[in-house]
This record gives C-alpha cells, sequence and structure tokens, in this order.
C-alpha cells in the first residue's frame, strides 16, 4: 500500500514521503448508529492513508464524519465496517488506552483538580515511567509549549490559549506514535488562534510526531496542513495538499467550500485540440481544458476563483476566457476590492481585485464590465 | 428615597425576626444545658452550672441510645453513601432499561410519608420474620435515604463533562484507573454533600426508627419516652454538642469553598 485511494486518485499530493508503514490508514472504514431506531451512516466508507510525520486535516462541515472518523482512529469508536491500522498493526476493537496515538480534545478535557504538572505527567505514570524520567520529559514538554513556571497553577486559573497549551503538552509529553486535534483552537479568539496556528505547526516541526487535526476552518487547514482531506456526508470528497485543494478543487462542494469560488454552467460548443469552448451569452467565450473527457453538446460547471479574474471596461485581447456582466455590487476591503458582477443568464460572479495602485476602483455600480481569466484557471466540476 | 430607606429597614427587621424564630429554641435548648435544676424537670431556670457537662454519660441508658444513634448513622453514611452514588452514577451516565423507573422508584421513596414508609418496612419485616433491632434501623435508614444520596450524586454526574474521562482512557488509563483517578474525585463533592444528608437523616430519624427498632433505644427513641417523666438536662447537652458538630462541619465546609475558589 502506498498512497491513497480516496479523492483525486491520480492527483496525488508531494506529502513527506516515507518509504516506512503509514502512520495510519483507515481502510473502507463505516460507522453506523442506531438513534431512535433509524441507522444513521456517519462514516460511509472512508480509506486514506495518513504518513509519518504528516500534518494532516480532516476539513469538513459539522456533521461530515470527521470526528467520528479520527475517534474511530483513537478508539473511543468502534468501525462499524472496515478496518483501522496504526504503523500497519491492525487496532479495529483495542481499546484507547491502549493504542499508541494520544488526543487534544476540543474542550481541553483537563482534568480540574490536578494542577499543570499533574495533568501533564498523568499519561507517564500510568505508564509506569520512572519518577526522574517523568521529571525530566514533563520539564521539557513545559518548555516546548512555553509553560515553565506555572505547573502549579489549576487549569481554571489559567486563560483559554495557556489551558490548549496545557492540553497540547499533556498529550505530547507521550510522544505518540500520532497526535490527534479535534478542533483545538475552536474555542481561542481570532488572533490567539492565527498565532497557535503557527505555534502548532512549530511543534509539530520540532518533535515531528504525525499530527491528525480535524476542523470546519478551511483557512486554519490550508495554513498548517501538509495534506488534507475535504469531507463531506461521510466520505471523502478530495484528498491533496492544500495548494491543489484551493487551486484545483475536484468536486462542486470543495469548490463552494473552500475559499470564495464562482460557479459558471455551460454547454460544450466546440472542442478543439486539448480546449474546448463553451457558450454562454452573445459575445462570451471561456475555454477550458479539455481533460479528456468533454465532447461537444455536454452540459459543464466550472470555477474560477475570484482573485485569477481580471475585471475591464473594455474588450480585453488575448487567448482568455470572457465573459460580459454588470456590475451590482462594489465593496471596498482595503487590501482588495470585491466586485459582484451578474452576467446575462443571472449567474453572480464575485471578483477581487489587488487594491495595488490607488484608491479608485475600475467600475462603479451599473457598469457594463469584461470578466477576463486565463484558460489554465478554470475547472470543470464533477 | 425615603421609601427605599423603609423597604431596607423594614427587610432588616424581618430578616432579624426570621433569625430568631429559627435560633430561639436551639437557643433555649443550649441554655437549659446549663440549668443548675434539682428536681425532675428542666423548665424553669434555677441558676448558672457547668455541671452536667461533668455528667454527661451518667446515665447509661441514654448514652447507649446515643452510641447506638451514632453507630448507626455512620453505618447508614457509609453504606447509603456507597449504594446511592452508585445508583446515582448509573442514572446520570448511561440510559439504560429501567432507568425510568429507578427514577421514578427514587423520587416516591423521598416523596413517601414517613409514617406509610415505616408501618411497610415493619410488615415486611414481620411477614419475613426478621427480628426487629439494631439491624432492621439500619436496614430502614439506608433504604430511605439511599434516594437523597443518588438525587445528589446524579445532579453532579449529569454536569460531568465526558471528555474528561475520555481524556483520562486516551492517557493510558484504564476502567478502574479512570474511575479512580478522575471520575471519583470529580464527583467527590457530590458523594460528600449526599453522605452528609443521609448521616443526617438517620441521626435524628424517629417516626421510621419507632415502627422498626425492636427492644434498640436509639437517641431520639429514649428522649420520646423520657418525655412523659421529664427531660434530664444531659439532653440538652448532648443535643449542643450534636448542634456544635454540625455548625463546625458547616464553617469548615464554608472556609475550604473559599481557599479552593
Amino acid at each position: 500500500m502506498t498512497e491513497t485511494q480516496a479523492g483525486t486518485g491520480a492527483d496525488v499530493a508531494a506529502a513527506p514521503t516515507s518509504q516506512t508503514v503509514p502512520a495510519i490508514e483507515l481502510d473502507n472504514v463505516v460507522k453506523e448508529y442506531t438513534s431512535h431506531g433509524e441507522v444513521v451512516r456517519a462514516v460511509k466508507g472512508v480509506s486514506l492513508t495518513i504518513t509519518e510525520g504528516e500534518f494532516f486535516s480532516l476539513l469538513g462541515p459539522s456533521g461530515c464524519g470527521k470526528t467520528t472518523s479520527m475517534r474511530m482512529i483513537a478508539g473511543f469508536e468502534d468501525p462499524t465496517g472496515g478496518v483501522v491500522r496504526l504503523h500497519g498493526e491492525d487496532v479495529t476493537g483495542v481499546p484507547p488506552n491502549r493504542r499508541d496515538v494520544n488526543m487534544v480534545f476540543q474542550s481541553y478535557a483537563l482534568f480540574p483538580h490536578m494542577n499543570v504538572w499533574d495533568n501533564i505527567a498523568f499519561g507517564l505514570k500510568r505508564k509506569k515511567v520512572a519518577d526522574a524520567e517523568i521529571r525530566r520529559r514533563v520539564g521539557e514538554t513545559l518548555e516546548v509549549v512555553d509553560l515553565l513556571g506555572r505547573e502549579k497553577r489549576r487549569p481554571k486559573e489559567m486563560s483559554g490559549g495557556q489551558q490548549q497549551r496545557v492540553a497540547l503538552a499533556r498529550a505530547l509529553v507521550n510522544r505518540p506514535r500520532a497526535l490527534l486535534l479535534d478542533e483545538p483552537l475552536g474555542a481561542l479568539d481570532l488572533k490567539l488562534r492565527q498565532h497557535m496556528q503557527i505555534e502548532l505547526k512549530r511543534i509539530q516541526r520540532e518533535v515531528g510526531i504525525t499530527f491528525v487535526y480535524v476542523t470546519h476552518d478551511q483557512g486554519e487547514a490550508l495554513t498548517m496542513s501538509d495534506r488534507i482531506a475535504v469531507m463531506n456526508d461521510g466520505l471523502v470528497e478530495q484528498l491533496a495538499d492544500p495548494r491543489e485543494i484551493y487551486e484545483r478543487p475536484a468536486t462542486k462542494f470543495v469548490a463552494g467550500f473552500i475559499g470564495t469560488s464562482n460557479l459558471l454552467g455551460g454547454t460544450v460548443q466546440e472542442v478543439a485540440g486539448d480546449t474546448a469552448v463553451l457558450a454562454l451569452g452573445a459575445g462570451d467565450r471561456v475555454v477550458i481544458p479539455r481533460g479528456g473527457t468533454v465532447a461537444a453538446g455536454d452540459a459543464v460547471d466550472l470555477t474560477v476563483r475570484p482573485e485569477k479574474i481580471t475585471i475591464s471596461r473594455e474588450q480585453p485581447a488575448g487567448d482568455v476566457s470572457v465573459v460580459r456582466g454588470t456590475v451590482s455590487e462594489v465593496v471596498y476591503l482595503g487590501t482588495y476590492n470585491s466586485y459582484m458582477v451578474v452576467l446575462a443568464d443571472g449567474a453572480e460572479i464575485t471578483v477581487f481585485e489587488q487594491n495595488a495602485h490607488d484608491s479608485s476602483t475600475t467600475a462603479e455600480r451599473g457598469d457594463t464590465v469584461w470578466l477576463s481569466w486565463q484558460p489554465r484557471h478554470s475547472f470543470v466540476l464533477r | 428615597m425615603n421609601r427605599g430607606l423603609l423597604r431596607g429597614r423594614g427587610l432588616q427587621i424581618y430578616t432579624w425576626l426570621v433569625i430568631a424564630w429559627l435560633a430561639l429554641p436551639i437557643a433555649v435548648m443550649i441554655l437549659f444545658g446549663f440549668n443548675d435544676t434539682h428536681g425532675r424537670y428542666n423548665t424553669s431556670w434555677q441558676g448558672f452550672t457547668l455541671k452536667w457537662y461533668g455528667k454527661l454519660f451518667e446515665i447509661g441508658d441514654l448514652t447507649q441510645a446515643l452510641v447506638n444513634s451514632i453507630v448507626i448513622a455512620v453505618l447508614t453514611m457509609v453504606v447509603a453513601g456507597v449504594l446511592g452514588s452508585l445508583i446515582g452514577l448509573a442514572l446520570g451516565r448511561y440510559r439504560f432499561r429501567g432507568a425510568g423507573t429507578t427514577n421514578l422508584v427514587m423520587f416516591a421513596a423521598i416523596s413517601c410519608a414517613e409514617i406509610v414508609m415505616g408501618a411497610s418496612l415493619l410488615s415486611l419485616f414481620v411477614t419475613l420474620a426478621v427480628p426487629l433491632g439494631f439491624w432492621t434501623i439500619v436496614i430502614s435508614h439506608v433504604m430511605f435515604s439511599i434516594s437523597f444520596v443518588a438525587v445528589t450524586v446524579r445532579a453532579r454526574v449529569m454536569t460531568l463533562d465526558r471528555s474528561l474521562e475520555e481524556a483520562a482512557r486516551d492517557l493510558g488509563a484504564g476502567t478502574w484507573a479512570t474511575f479512580r483517578l478522575v471520575t471519583l474525585p470529580m464527583i467527590f463533592p457530590g458523594v460528600l454533600a449526599g453522605s452528609m444528608l443521609a448521616f443526617a437523616l438517620s441521626i435524628d430519624d424517629f417516626v421510621i426508627t419507632n415502627f422498626n427498632s425492636g427492644s434498640t433505644l436509639t437517641f431520639p427513641l429514649w428522649i420520646w419516652g423520657a418525655t412523659r417523666v421529664g427531660l434530664p438536662p444531659q439532653v440538652n447537652v448532648m443535643g449542643t454538642l450534636i448542634f456544635a458538630a454540625g455548625v463546625l462541619l458547616a464553617v469548615a465546609n464554608a472556609l475550604l469553598a473559599r481557599r479552593r475558589a
């Protein structure tokens, strides 16, 4: 077993590759619950392979099965079907206290009746590590998370960010083969969250442990991850590195969930070489990479990111995709301007224009404008 | 402003009246423990003395009754404390067949009139030919106080974050270690409060005890018997000491809570 079987298949991202056994494997894992006599399928067959030392994110909206998947890795849930492997070993049915992974809980789950030191030393004491070794490792870990001198505090005497780092230290000190993080930054305010994102990434690099990170925040996932599995409705929609996920979303869901994207629908008019031309409105000409599967007469959906689109008053020249529309809204956002443009068929297109020149905008509300982009920046969605 | 002042003063007077109403009987009890009475009746003030504190244990039956009461209360506290906590833990934590019925029975036991419970326990013991005495009192006390413990512990369990136990398991603790190191310390305030309640309910119970005591005397039963011939001042002294112990516990609890906060 080498790389992933899920998501894009061929589009396997450049993860930190390793010839050794993968850290975590989910093999066609299914989880069903019975709720009020009805069977609910939370995870509908997820297969993925997480490489040793990788920062791997499970990203998706609430109820997509990402937390359930993580809880099956930790051992809190038993899969209804499929196999969970940790370092090649089948651990399906093994209780959490006998799995060499540790979890950072969303609520931190710090033991309120213990001080910081005892919280962090809990796992080592359970493993009957010698006292001197416990002292050394807890001390080291406190240093890594920058909490030296606070070991006698109780969790409730600390700020949210400090509690978060205690929770991280409590898991890290055990030197698990993999660290599972369940939306650990969800309770922090924006500034602290951004700071902790960078901190987490630094700590992961320093300790070299595989991180599996569950989040619904696409920004967080894009910032930190080596690879991301975007999940929806119990299935993996796409598994790739952040750049790939953002630049080449594989499905409508991924395109809509990650960042802002514009969806265009049209019929293929002609196929020429490795490109196809789409018919939209009069004077519009949308060229798309053909990708081998598109034939004349097909109805296709494609997506373009707002920052890839150029807005202009004159018809642009060159081999670009062009559509016409009317500006319905202009919003000044500091670093960029955001335009909402309505096309002839009623489709709404968002365009971001970098605020590089001066404070004036290219077009005003009610203006007729041309929108253009490079064909390679638009993608046909499945 | 005048009205506000009036309302403030009115509230103060009312508050002190309520406190006096509650405290006066206790004050009288304490006071008459210092009464230098010579007759049978300890109802009129004869002068101050400390001699009853010296002669506290001179009435053998009364001392035995007090010892019985304390031993029964401690046994009740421990047995009802353990069993009630386990029931509370199960009810607060798990959904299981019979949980609803158990809740109902708990509530019924709390709301049931003591006279009814005492009478039905008596008929049960008689039917089963269990000899009445010390152990039937213990069984009855455990039976009626167990629900109070269970309800107190259940309330505590329901506020417990389940991920705490998951965290313990994740960090290598097995089922028993998780209970010992995390669950029990977390619910301990509830267990303690429930057990103390069981102790308090047991030590002053009269109605149910009266039905099921056989020839065993407890402190309340002895006093009830003695009222017909006159209460000795030792009863006041014992009452004072029990009250003082209660106050000390309450103060200690308040101090501890303040230090923890």
